[in-house]
């Protein structure tokens, strides 16, 4: 108990610490800007366990080969899992008619100039887009390395693309969105020869410069080069995800340690 | 980019306070914001007064503490100061370091005019 946060207040002396002397009140929050996104996501995350599913966030730039990565992983798990795909763009229906090619269910989300997508945007889909039967669902986050890092979407993870004609320092100029990925991708790997200015390993040591720990894969999607690694890691989340699912403990991304500590954030009111 | 996203979110929760604590207006709102919160305090603050217009908010002042970045290493144990994208140890330089503070985006208080306030006993 102290006399600044307002902890020592209670209700039995409420009435005397709260008099407004001047005409105004001051009233101690402590809640996150996003709370109401945050309690949809967690609303979402319930959902996706429920339905015994791995949800997954990608996330990059745009052309960086999200849908590409999405193509070569529905052809490889083919005949192991059922995927689904939720598909955010500012506008088209081209990357949910890519993945419907390969035969798996998709839904495209078309934001109009929302430059990512939220946690409400993903629940409306998810009236639309029936859950049962799907072992992994993908939400390909709208192409942007800025705002997708800010909004909880209910996802377990968060996986992040870095393709190999970006340049191997944008961990380095987007410190949020990297810091948030659970694992990152390095794509495109078949163009490497032909780049001088992409190290992997330089990559990678901007990336742990940010205190991550996050495992990374170097890949072609395209070439179908090197996807093992990320085939297992898959396969082996959607096990741990399953197991932790039937006990309470729901793997949460990386992205709110921090914020998620207030998500309990209630009112308390200090006099003004 | 999405400063007017995460204001208009903002002005949402700030509405509700306001108008279960049956205030009249809002004189300001208190926010810390830390550097890797992904948040532009600037950006935030240009959309305030068009987010608030014609709601309850309007006219209020928006504070904005910006909190420092702090980092504690997990294998020396050291607690330092960092970069957004200089997140590792600054003694020792291992980058298995935990946040300490700096990706908060945190509503801390409200001002509100009240009705008893105005007329003040």
């Amino acid at each position: 108990m102290c006399d600044t946060c307002g902890c020592n207040i209670t209700p039995g002396n409420r009435e005397f610490a709260y008099k407004p002397v001047n005409g105004t009140t001051a009233v101690s929050v402590l809640k996150n800007l996003l709370a109401k996104n945050d309690d949809q996501a967690r609303h979402n995350r319930q959902h996706f366990d429920k339905h015994r599913l791995l949800a997954i966030n990608l996330m990059s730039s745009p052309g960086s080969g999200k849908t590409a990565l999405l193509e070569a992983t529905i052809d490889a798990l083919r005949n192991e899992y059922r995927i689904g795909v939720i598909e955010g763009d500012l506008e088209t229906e081209n990357d949910a008619v890519r993945i419907r090619a390969k035969g798996a269910p998709a839904y495209q989300i078309t934001t109009g100039s929302a430059c990512h997508l939220d946690a409400h945007m993903v629940h409306d889909a998810l009236h639309q887009f029936p859950l049962e039967g799907l072992d992994i669902l993908f939400i390909e986050n709208v192409g942007n390395l800025v705002c997708p890092a800010s909004f909880d979407l209910g996802q377990h993870y968060n996986v992040t693309l870095l393709s190999t004609t970006e340049g191997d320092d944008k961990p380095a100029k987007y410190p949020v969105m990297f810091r948030t990925a659970d694992v990152v991708l390095f794509t495109k790997s078949d163009l490497l020869p032909v780049l001088d200015d992409f190290d992997p390993v330089r990559a990678e040591s901007h990336l742990r410069n940010l205190a991550s720990v996050a495992p990374v894969m170097l890949l072609s999607a395209r070439k179908n080069l090197d996807l093992q690694a990320w085939l297992d890691w898959l396969r082996n989340e959607l096990v741990r995800q399953r197991a932790q699912a039937n006990h309470a403990e729901i793997a949460q991304p990386r992205v709110q340690p921090l914020r998620t500590q207030l998500d309990g954030g209630h009112l308390r009111e200090v006099s003004g | 980019m999405h400063e007017l996203s995460v204001c208009e979110a903002l002005i949402a929760q700030v509405e509700q306070i306001a108008i279960s604590h049956g205030a009249q207006s809002v004189e300001s709102v208190r926010l810390r914001i830390g550097p890797l919160a992904g948040i532009e305090p600037l950006l935030l603050q240009h959309a305030y007064p068009f987010a608030s217009a014609g709601t309850v908010v309007a006219g209020s002042m928006l504070v904005i503490e910006r909190v420092p970045l702090k980092v504690s290493c997990e294998t020396c144990g050291a607690e330092t100061e960092a970069e957004p994208n200089w997140l590792i140890c600054g003694v020792c330089g291992d980058y298995h370091t935990k946040l300490v503070s700096g990706d908060e985006m945190t509503l801390m208080s409200v001002e509100l005019i009240t009705a008893e306030g105005t007329n003040n006993v």
